[in-house]
C-alpha cells in the first residue's frame, strides 16, 4: 500500500510538472485528489488495514496528499504568472498612437487676455464695472473734459447715432457713471467693447476693446499711479519688466503720460518687435483732471485720482504675435483652438 | 513736426548727439517719432563750375563737359540737358559715394573718358517733393558762386539730423523752431537765444491813407501789414533753401521762401500780396459775401458766410488763414508787396478749412491757436530777412490793427498741492526755477507761487496744468513708484460677472468655443434669418456715419453673426464647430432714438458636425441651465419661428416666459448663409438666465436603501410628445419615484403605422427603508394606467 502511495505521488508529480495550463492542472487535481480521485480511492481502502498498519499508512497517505497539494499550489501560481504575462504581452498597445481628448472649448483669445488683465487688477483691489456700448456725447466726451472741437469728436473718428448718441470710443464713460454713483474711495476697471470710425485693415478695426482703470481717494499721487502700473506690468509681461512714463496730453487727465514697457520679447535689448528701441507702447495714464472730478460731483480739493487705459486687442496681439487684428473677429475655429 | 538739429542749434546750445537729445525731449513731453540722418554715406562730391559743353562724337544724346573743381579740371560725359557754361554744380569725382552705396568711378563712355558725374538733387538724397523747379529734371544748378573744389555736402548743407516731433494738441506753441528750442532749453538746460531783429527800413513811409479794417472780429484778432517796394524776385540763398528743404518745403523764390521760413521759425503764417492788385488802398477783413473764389492753386472754391475773407475796397483777395487768391499772388513781375502777418481765430479757420476740404500749413497752424503778440515779431523778422536777402525795400512804419491786446495772465499755484499730487518733495525755489526754464516767470506771494503766464501758453489754465509742467521738467522718471495708501479695497467681480464666468466655463467644458463678433451688422442680416416684417427686430438703432451698409445698424439678434461664423468655418473646411457668443442686442427705447437704447444681453450657441443633431444642442442647453441651478424649465415645440426648421424647433420655457429658442436652422436660412452642413443654433435671453441662476448648492444625503427599477413600454400615436408622458409619470410617481429615463423610441415592425413605442426605466426608492414589490407595483401600475387612459397608450407586450 505504501508502495502504491509512493507511486501515485510520483505519477502526480510528473503530471503536475507537465501541466502547462490551469485547466490541465485542475484535471490533475481532480484525478488524484477529487472525490473519485486515485489517492482518495487508495485512502478509502484503508479500512481494510490492521490497527497497527493504519496510523503508519495514514501518515504516509497524508504526506503524499500534502505534497501533491503543495505541488499543485506552486504549479498553479507559476502557471497563473505565466498566463498573466502572456495576457499582458498580448494586450500591449502602440502607446504612440494619438490620444482621444475630450473636446473642450476655449475662451476667445482676446477674452483670455482681458481676463488675465482683470485678474491682475482684481488682485490689487479693483472692482470690475460695466456700461453701455451706445453712449451719450455727454458721458463719452463732455464729462471727460474733451474740448468741443476735439478731433476725436469728428464723424470721421466717432460713430454717431444722432447728435446726442454715439458708440462709445472708450470705456471711460463707465468711470464717469461710477463716480456719479459712488463716493470715494473708488477703485474700478472697466473693460469692454469700443468703436472708432476706422476701416478694417491689419492694424485697425472699427470695433476694439479697452480696459480702463480709475482710482479716486484722498491723497492719491502720480507716484501711486507709477507704483500701480509697475506692479501691473510685472504681472502681465514678466518680473523683469520696466516701465517708462512719457509726458503726454489727454483731456481726461492732467498731468498725463504715455507709458512704455520694456520690450518683453528682447527684455529691452532692442529687437525687430520693438523696432530696436527696447520699449513698447503699453497704455495712456494720468491724474484725473479736476474738471472731470467736478463734473462727477467730486471735490478735487479733497480727492485726487488717477486713471489709465489700454487697448486690449493690441496687447493680446503683441503677446501672441498675431499680425492681423482681423483674425480676432473672423472666429476661425482653427485660430481660436490655438489658445 | 520736423526740426533739423542744425536749425534748432541756432537758438539753443545742444551739446549732445541727436539720439540722446531725442530721448531727453521725449521724456520731457515732446515725443520724438524718429531721427532722420541726412547726407550719411556721401563722400567725394565737390563743387564744380562748367567750363565748356561739347557734343559727344559717338553719341547724340551725350555731351562732353569740362568742369573746374578748383585744383583741376575734369572731363565728364553726361546726358544732362539743363546745364549751361558757368553753372555751379555738384560733381562726383572718381571714387565718390552716393546714398545707397552707389560708387562713382572714372571710366569711358562710348569711347570718351569720363572722370566723374554731375549730380542731381535726388542723387544727393534730397526728396523729390522739395526739389525746386529749376533743378527738377536734371543736374542741381547751384545759384551761388561757392568755392570750387569744396566738399559739396558741406557747402550745400546736405548733412543734418532731422528730429521728428509729435506735438500734442495743447501745445501749438511748439509748432515752430523757436517753440521747440524753448522746450529743448528747458529740457537739457540752456538759454534760449531769440533772433535779434533790427530793421533798416527805407525813408519812405507807408502811404498814410492806406488802412486796414477788421470787420469780422470773431474771425480775426489782429492784422499787421508791412509794405515792401522795389521787390526783386529771385531764388533765395542756399542756406535758406536747405533749411526749408529739411522741413519739407520746396523752395520757390525769395519772397515765398521768407514767409515760409518765418512761419517755421516762429509758427506765425505770413502772406504776401502783390500790392498793385489791391484796389482802394485798403484791406478789409470781413465775412465772405461772394459765392466763390479762385485760390492760388487755380481752384474755384465755394464760399459761405461762415468764412473770413481778406478783401480790398472792391473784391476778395484771400480766404483768411487758409489760402491766398490766384490773382493777388506774388509773381516774377511783382514789384510791391503787402506783407500780412495776421491772427485768425482757430475755430473759424478749422471750420472753413473743413468746409472747403482744404488744409494748408497756414490753416493747420491757425486752427490750433496762435499768440496774437507774435504777429508783429514775425512781420519784422520777415522784413529783416527781405532786407538781408536784398529782396526789396521795406517801407517805414507798420499798419497794426489790434483792437484787444492780449495781456499776460497771472495764476497762483500752491506748492504743497504740486508735491501732494505728484508724490514728491520739491522746494518752492526748485518749482520756481523749473517754471523759469519754460519762460514762466514766478515768485512767492503769500505762500503761493504767483506765475505770470506768457501769452503763447493758453494751455495753462488750472493748477493741474502747472503741476504737469513742474512734473515733466522735473522728470516723471524721477518720481518714485509707490503703492496706494488708505483704506484697503476689496476687489472683485459682481455676481453677474461671476455667473458669466461660470456660463463660459460650462460651455467651454461642453466643447463650445467662444466667438467675438461686431456689435453692428447689415440691416439685411435680419432678412437673412427670415425675421418677419412686423418684428421688433427690424427696429434698429442706426448709425449716421457707418463704414458701409454691412455695419450700419446695431444688432437686434446675435444669430446672423453666429451663422456667418459657422458659414465661414464651413467654407474653410472646418469639419466640426461648437461656438457661442455672449453679447448685447440693441432695441431703441423710443422711435426718435433720443434715449439710450435697451441693451439686452443674449447668448447664442451654434454647432454643426457629422455626429451632431438637434439633441446635442438641446443637451448642451439643458446641461448649461442645470449647471447654473435652473431646473424648472421645459421645452415646447415651436412651429412658427421662421429662422428654424418648423418640425425641429423648441422654445425653452421658464416661469411662463420664453427663455429662448433651440432648433435646426431652416433650409432657406442655410441657403442665405451659404451653409451646406446642417446647423443647430440656440438663442437665449441671457439676462433672464443670470436672473434665475442659483449657484448655492445643498448636500443631499446619499441613498442608504436599495432602489427598485421597473421598465415599461407603451405604444402611442406618433404626434404624442414625450413630455406629455413625462408629465404623467411625474404627477403620479409621488414620493417613491426617484427618477425616470427614456431608453427607447421605436417605430417600424410590429408597431401600427402612425404610432411609436416609447420605453422608460423608472427608479423607485424610499429614503428610510427598503421598498416592497407591492408598494412599487401599486405606483407603477397607476402610472401606466394613467398613460393608457390619457394618451391612449397601450402597454406594449
Amino acid at each position: 500500500m505504501e508502495a502504491k502511495l509512493k507511486e501515485l505521488q510520483q505519477l502526480a508529480q510528473q503530471e503536475i510538472r507537465e501541466a502547462g495550463a490551469s485547466e490541465v492542472l485542475e484535471k490533475v487535481r481532480v484525478k488524484y485528489l477529487g472525490k473519485k480521485g486515485e489517492l482518495t480511492e487508495v485512502l478509502r481502502g484503508m479500512g481494510s488495514l490492521s490497527a497497527e498498519e493504519r496510523p503508519l499508512i495514514g501518515k504516509v497517505a497524508n504526506e503524499v496528499r500534502e505534497s501533491i497539494e503543495e505541488m499543485l499550489a506552486s504549479a498553479k501560481n507559476l502557471i497563473k504568472e505565466k498566463e498573466l504575462l502572456a495576457r499582458l504581452s498580448s494586450e500591449s498597445l502602440d502607446v504612440t498612437m494619438p490620444g482621444k481628448a475630450p473636446a473642450v472649448g476655449k475662451r476667445h483669445p482676446l477674452i483670455q487676455g482681458m481676463d488675465e488683465l482683470k485678474e491682475i487688477f482684481i488682485g490689487m483691489g479693483f472692482r470690475v464695472a460695466e456700461g453701455p456700448e451706445v453712449e451719450t456725447v455727454y458721458y463719452n466726451f463732455d464729462a471727460l473734459n474733451a474740448p468741443p472741437n476735439h478731433p476725436s469728436r469728428d464723424m470721421s473718428d466717432t460713430f454717431y447715432i444722432n447728435d446726442n448718441l454715439i458708440l462709445r470710443t472708450q470705456t471711460s464713460p463707465v468711470q464717469v457713471r461710477t463716480m456719479e454713483k459712488l463716493k470715494p474711495p473708488i477703485r474700478i476697471i472697466s473693460p469692454g467693447r469700443c468703436f472708432r470710425n476706422d476701416t478694417p485693415d491689419a492694424t485697425h478695426s472699427p470695433m476694439f476693446h479697452q480696459l480702463e482703470g480709475l482710482v479716486v481717494d484722498k491723497g492719491i499721487t502720480l507716484a501711486d499711479l507709477k507704483g500701480t502700473l509697475e506692479v501691473f506690468a510685472k504681472h502681465f509681461l514678466g518680473e523683469h519688466t520696466k516701465i517708462k512714463f512719457r509726458p503726454h496730453n489727454f483731456p481726461f487727465t492732467e498731468p498725463s503720460a504715455e507709458v512704455d514697457a520694456s520690450c518683453f520679447k528682447c527684455q529691452g535689448e532692442g529687437c525687430s518687435f520693438c523696432k530696436g528701441s527696447g520699449w513698447v507702447e503699453m497704455l495712456g495714464a494720468g491724474m484725473v483732471h479736476p474738471n472731470v472730478l467736478r463734473n462727477c460731483g467730486i471735490d478735487p480739493e479733497v480727492y485726487s485720482g488717477f486713471a489709465f487705459g489700454m487697448g486690449i486687442d493690441r496687447l493680446v496681439m503683441m503677446k501672441y504675435e498675431i499680425d492681423d487684428i482681423r483674425l480676432l473677429f473672423e472666429n476661425d475655429m482653427r485660430f481660436i483652438n490655438q489658445f | 513736426m520736423l526740426a533739423p538739429l542744425s536749425w534748432l542749434k541756432e537758438y539753443v546750445d545742444i551739446n549732445m548727439a541727436a539720439i540722446p537729445f531725442a530721448d531727453k525731449m521725449t521724456m520731457s513731453g515732446s515725443k520724438v517719432e524718429g531721427v532722420e540722418v541726412l547726407g550719411e554715406g556721401i563722400s567725394g562730391i565737390v563743387i564744380g563750375k562748367i567750363l565748356s559743353i561739347e557734343p559727344h562724337p559717338n553719341a547724340e544724346k551725350l555731351t562732353i563737359v569740362k568742369v573746374d573743381i578748383g585744383e583741376k579740371t575734369l572731363q565728364i560725359v553726361t546726358g544732362a540737358k539743363n546745364i549751361s557754361v558757368g553753372d555751379y554744380v555738384p560733381v562726383a569725382t572718381d571714387g565718390a559715394k552716393l546714398p545707397g552705396g552707389v560708387e562713382i568711378l572714372k571710366g569711358e563712355l562710348r569711347g570718351e573718358v569720363s572722370e566723374g558725374m554731375l549730380c542731381s538733387q535726388e542723387e544727393l538724397g534730397i526728396a523729390k517733393n522739395v526739389i525746386p523747379e529749376a533743378s527738377k529734371d536734371g543736374i542741381w544748378i547751384i545759384n551761388e558762386a561757392l568755392t570750387l573744389g569744396a566738399d559739396a555736402v558741406e557747402a550745400l548743407e546736405a548733412k543734418d539730423e532731422i528730429v521728428e516731433f509729435e506735438i500734442t494738441s495743447n501745445r501749438p506753441d511748439c509748432l515752430s523752431m523757436i517753440g521747440m528750442a524753448r522746450e529743448a532749453a528747458a529740457t537739457i538746460g540752456g538759454q534760449l537765444k531769440y533772433p535779434e531783429i533790427s530793421l533798416k527800413e527805407s525813408d519812405e513811409a507807408i502811404d498814410p491813407s492806406f488802412k486796414v479794417t477788421i470787420e469780422d472780429h470773431e474771425g480775426c484778432r489782429r492784422y499787421v501789414a508791412k509794405v515792401i517796394k522795389d521787390v526783386v524776385i529771385k531764388p533765395s540763398p542756399l542756406w535758406m533753401q536747405a533749411r526749408l528743404r529739411k522741413v519739407g518745403i520746396r523752395p520757390i523764390n525769395n519772397i515765398v521762401d521768407i514767409t515760409n521760413y518765418v512761419m517755421h521759425e516762429y509758427g506765425q503764417p505770413l502772406h504776401a500780396f502783390d500790392m498793385d492788385y489791391i484796389e482802394g488802398n485798403q484791406i478789409i477783413v470781413r465775412i465772405a459775401s461772394e459765392d466763390s473764389f479762385k485760390t492760388l492753386d487755380d481752384v474755384e472754391r465755394k464760399l459761405n458766410d461762415s468764412m473770413t475773407m481778406i478783401a480790398d475796397g472792391k473784391k476778395a483777395l484771400a480766404i483768411a488763414g487758409v489760402m491766398g487768391g490766384a490773382e493777388s499772388e506774388v509773381t516774377a513781375k511783382t514789384t510791391t508787396i503787402l506783407l500780412e502777418s495776421a491772427n485768425f481765430v482757430g475755430d473759424r479757420i478749422r471750420a472753413t478749412s473743413k468746409k472747403l476740404a482744404l488744409r494748408t500749413e497756414a490753416s493747420a497752424k491757425f486752427e490750433k491757436g496762435i499768440d496774437p503778440n507774435l504777429a508783429i515779431v514775425a512781420a519784422n523778422r520777415a522784413c529783416q530777412l527781405i532786407e538781408l536777402l536784398g529782396a526789396g525795400r521795406v517801407l517805414k512804419g507798420v499798419v497794426d490793427t489790434y483792437p484787444v491786446v492780449k495781456e499776460e495772465r497771472q495764476f497762483d499755484v500752491r506748492p504743497e498741492r504740486v508735491n501732494a499730487l505728484l508724490g514728491i518733495e520739491l522746494s518752492n525755489e526748485e518749482m520756481i526755477n523749473i517754471l523759469a526754464t519754460l519762460e514762466i516767470k514766478s515768485e512767492m506771494v503769500a505762500g503761493k507761487i504767483r506765475a505770470t503766464i506768457p501769452t503763447f501758453r493758453d494751455d495753462l489754465q488750472q493748477e493741474a496744468d502747472f503741476i504737469e509742467e513742474v512734473g515733466r521738467i522735473f522728470g516723471f522718471d524721477n518720481i518714485p513708484a509707490t503703492m496706494m495708501r488708505g483704506r484697503v479695497a476689496v476687489g472683485g467681480k459682481t455676481n453677474g460677472q461671476m455667473i458669466e464666468e461660470k456660463t463660459k466655463d460650462n460651455l467651454n467644458a461642453m466643447g463650445f468655443n467662444e466667438i467675438l463678433t461686431y456689435s453692428f451688422v447689415s440691416p439685411k442680416s435680419v432678412d437673412k434669418i427670415r425675421v418677419p416684417e412686423e418684428s421688433i427686430k427690424r427696429n434698429f438703432v442706426r448709425l449716421l456715419n457707418p463704414l458701409g451698409d454691412e455695419t450700419s445698424v446695431m444688432r437686434t439678434s446675435l444669430l446672423p453673426n453666429l451663422l456667418e461664423v459657422l458659414s465661414r468655418n464651413q467654407s474653410r473646411k472646418v469639419e466640426e464647430v461648437r461656438a457661442f457668443e455672449i453679447g448685447s442686442i440693441f432695441i431703441p427705447k423710443s422711435a426718435e432714438a433720443v434715449d439710450l437704447p435697451y441693451e439686452i444681453s443674449n447668448l447664442v450657441l451654434g454647432l454643426y458636425g457629422d455626429n451632431e443633431d438637434f439633441f446635442t444642442l438641446k443637451g448642451a442647453v439643458e446641461g448649461l441651465l442645470n449647471k447654473l441651478g435652473i431646473s424648472d424649465y421645459y421645452f415646447e415645440a415651436e412651429k412658427h419661428h421662421t429662422t428654424f426648421h418648423p418640425g425641429r424647433c423648441a422654445n425653452v420655457i421658464l416661469n411662463g416666459h420664453i427663455l429662448g429658442t433651440v432648433g435646426e436652422i431652416h433650409p432657406l436660412v442655410m441657403e442665405n448663409f451659404d451653409l451646406h452642413k446642417k446647423c443647430y443654433c440656440a438663442e437665449l435671453d441671457y439676462g433672464r438666465i443670470v436672473m434665475h441662476t442659483r449657484v448655492d448648492k445643498l448636500y443631499k444625503q446619499l441613498p442608504k436603501y436599495p432602489a427598485i427599477t421597473r421598465d415599461f413600454a407603451v405604444v402611442v400615436r406618433d404626434t404624442v410628445f414625450v413630455k406629455e408622458l413625462e408629465d404623467i409619470i411625474k404627477e403620479n410617481g409621488g414620493d417613491l419615484l426617484e427618477s425616470y429615463k427614456l431608453f427607447d423610441v421605436y417605430q417600424g415592425n410590429q408597431i401600427a403605422e402612425g404610432h411609436k413605442s416609447i420605453a422608460y426605466t423608472l427608479t423607485y426608492r424610499h429614503k428610510d427603508r427598503t421598498l416592497t414589490d407591492e408598494e412599487v407595483s401599486k405606483v407603477h401600475e397607476t402610472i401606466v394606467a394613467e398613460i393608457n387612459q390619457k394618451l391612449g397608450g397601450a402597454l406594449r407586450e
